[in-house]
């Protein structure tokens, strides 16, 4: 018999790093993009687009780009061959586009309606915030009398503006934002009136909803703008830009409406029955149990339908109102500022401007989607 | 059916119109106290909102001789910005008072519309721009060029019928868009390129080097930007009529904003009735006897308003051309006043 020496680890091996390539960067880039063949190929051309695209982007908008006119030369200062982008046009005329023709001594005006209404607002943007009964009572009811008057003047020695002297942005987030907060009501009750079994009520919404659905913005604002003054009568006139934002709220709430009942034609029978068992009534059952629910899945659908209603208001220019798309167009026609790209560096900046309200809200819809998310997430 | 429906319902709406908002517009304007004044979105020299938000332009001087003539104040006039698109409704439809917005006086919208073109504030028209170092001064050297032209416009067929009409081989480069006809002039693909002489002007202060380029004194189309207003008033038609003729006879008898209040004592009988101090000419058309007076001290006359806006001096640098007075080889001529 030899000996035979057994081994025993009385201590545990150090645990050895896992394979180099299985970590770190050479990792992710292996499962990322390098996967497979495929993969590889994908991300190579990937690569060669975004080396396509961002240097001669970066040119022009950063190393070509002229960013300040200390001689006041205008479009002068950008008129000069491989020029870039003309950000002192955006410099120059910045006011232009935020307020439009609003009298510059009286800007400090639509500064304080836009103070307050991020003062009124923010309680109710943000869930935690106190106060959520007063807020709504001061934001859907107190601030638009506010803000009106605040804009039109005429009284307590605040000079009249009228709209036509309205514009830039300021229009763009008016008109934005009473489209939302007034198309949003009528188009739930419109959703609800098109499951009435009452005849006529379902009738109307049906026909309503049909018929603005059917004709295209533009047509509603031109007959807004162009048709509708021809059947009133001599020296009854309504204000252009309240014609505009009537024809624009008519339309976004048919569209409102068709998004509401996609979230009510998404509940079950049984929510219905059980609020019945508990002896809700109808408008109880409605305001309690379904709408809150019907709401809450159709967020995203509510927030798309706010979004093309914020684009759509650069609609509004096709019958000569000013907002911030047309500023920006009007402001380039100046002479002075004429220049190979200032054209092109004013819709970027609208373009930018659109982005970051849109992105805004897209962003605040789906905090809102994960807040009120109760199990239903797929 | 809706098709039938829709035509009576408009025509029975044109018709209301044409009736309810008609004559008297002078009251109207003088009970508002302003003039409503229509004006482009935005054409260079024409009508543009300048760096302090002011409309400014050689068609937004017409409305300010307006509003000086009726009310002795240049400002008392509203802006209304208008597609071309709604600008003949508006105007149909009271919206505005006055027209003054790059509108072709064509005979169909003279006679058609229920609207009276009033006069040409600038008598626009087809031209060719080129590239200095060519050398070309004439639109008759074009012989063998090639031509950029957007494809499908009156342009292109002007373009061809000049051609034919002066035996010139024109190569012609047909573009879908004004922007890639710019570019591609630019770009060195073709010797010249036609449109409107104002656009093709107004197009030239964005190149990067404007003063290489030069417009050919050769206008090849009839394109008359003049102010519009309703028919069915005569008065108004008088006025705005009247307003403008008191422009161009204000140059004719060099009378400026300048040398207006000298001119008061002139000897000269023209310039005695023009100002007001010889008869009174403004009464029978609703305004006051130193109607003209007003407007030449306002705004000038027809030259000073034209080399203001649109004028060599200006970024636009326009020559006079058929818009110079008779007396200068144009074709601006106005009736006189007696």
């Amino acid at each position: 018999m030899t000996d035979t020496t057994v081994f025993v680890r009385s201590q545990m091996e150090p645990a050895a790093l896992p394979p180099k390539r299985s970590t770190g960067l050479v990792a992710w880039l292996r499962t990322n993009l390098f996967a497979t063949p495929g993969d590889t190929a994908m991300t190579i051309i990937a690569m060669l687009f975004v080396a396509w695209l961002v240097p001669p982007l970066w040119q022009f908008l950063v190393t070509d780009a002229v960013w300040s006119d200390p001689e006041g030369l205008r479009g002068e200062a950008c008129r000069f061959e491989g020029v870039g982008a003309c950000w002192v046009f955006i410099q120059g005329r910045f006011n232009f586009f935020i307020y439009g023709f609003y009298p510059v001594d009286q800007i400090w005006r639509v500064n304080v309606m836009f103070l307050l209404g991020i003062i009124f607002i923010l309680p109710l943007l943000v869930p935690r915030a106190p106060f959520k009964r007063t807020a709504a009572v001061m934001f859907f009811l107190v601030y638009p009398v506010v803000a009106y008057f605040l804009m039109a003047g005429g009284v307590f020695g605040l000079r009249p503006v009228p709209t036509n002297f309205w514009g830039g942005l300021t229009l763009t987030l008016i008109i934005s934002l009473i489209g939302i907060i007034a198309s949003t009501p009528i188009g739930i009750l419109l959703a609800l009136g098109r499951q009435s079994k009452l005849p006529i009520i379902k009738a109307f919404c049906v026909g309503f909803i049909e018929l603005w659905r059917a004709v295209p913005l533009i047509t509603v604002l031109f007959m807004a703008s162009v048709m509708f003054p021809l059947f009133m009568p001599q020296g009854v006139s309504v204000d252009n830009l309240a014609r505009a934002i009537v024809g624009i709220i008519l339309f976004e709430s048919a569209y409102m409406a068709e998004v509401v009942r996609g979230g009510l034609q998404a509940m079950p029978r049984g929510q219905y029955e059980a609020a019945y068992a508990l002896g809700l009534n109808k408008p109880k059952t409605m305001g309690l149990i379904i709408l809150p629910q019907a709401l809450k899945h159709v967020i995203p659908g509510i927030v798309n339908t706010f979004i093309a209603l914020f684009k759509d208001t650069s609609l509004v220019s096709i019958i000569g109102i000013f907002e911030l798309l047309n500023t920006v167009r009007a402001a380039g026609s100046d002479i002075n500022w004429s220049s190979p790209t200032h054209a092109v560096t004013g819709y970027i900046f609208a373009g930018f401007v659109f982005w970051v309200f849109c992105f805004a809200m897209s962003r605040y819809s789906i905090y809102m989607e994960r807040r009120l998310h109760t199990g239903h997430k797929r | 059916m809706s098709k039938k429906f829709l035509t009576i319902a408009l025509s029975a709406a044109l018709g209301l119109t044409a009736t309810a908002v008609q004559a008297q517009t002078l009251d109207d304007v003088k009970a508002r106290g302003h003039v409503l004044c229509g004006v482009t979105e935005g054409v260079p020299g024409f009508s543009n909102p300048d760096q302090n938000n002011n409309w400014v332009g050689l068609e937004v001087d017409y409305c300010r001789a307006l509003g000086a003539a009726v009310f002795d104040d240049p400002d008392a006039v509203r802006y209304v910005p208008l597609t071309s698109a709604a600008r003949f409704e508006s105007l149909g439809n009271g919206n505005v008072d006055v027209l003054s917005r790059t509108t072709t006086w064509t005979m169909t919208r003279d006679t058609d519309l229920g609207l009276s073109f009033v006069g040409t504030m600038f008598y626009d028209g087809q031209g060719f721009v080129v590239r200095n170092a060519d050398g070309i001064t004439s639109a008759a050297e074009l012989d063998g060029a090639a031509v950029c032209v957007e494809s499908g416009t009156t342009t292109e067929l002007n373009l061809a019928d000049y051609a034919a009409a002066n035996g010139l081989e024109i190569d012609t480069v047909v573009f879908v868009t004004r922007s890639e006809v710019v570019q591609a002039y630019l770009d060195g693909r073709c010797d010249a390129y036609t449109t409107d002489s104002s656009a093709i002007a107004a197009e030239r202060t964005e190149f990067p080097d404007p003063s290489a380029h030069t417009i050919l004194p050769e206008i090849i189309s009839k394109e008359p930007l003049g102010p519009v207003v309703r028919a069915g008033d005569p008065q108004w038609f008088n006025i705005a009529r009247w307003t403008y003729f008191a422009l161009l006879n204000a140059e004719e008898l060099g009378v400026t904003q300048a040398n207006v209040d000298d001119m008061l004592g002139s000897e000269n009988p023209e310039i005695r009735r023009l100002l007001g101090v010889e008869g009174d000419f403004g009464g029978p058309i609703g305004l006051t006897a130193d109607w003209a007076y007003r407007i030449i001290k306002h705004i000038g006359n027809y030259g000073e308003a034209y080399d203001r806006h649109v004028g060599p001096s200006t970024p636009l640098a326009l020559a006079r051309g058929l818009n110079a007075l008779w007396t200068d080889g144009g074709i601006q001529y106005a009736p006189p006043i007696r």
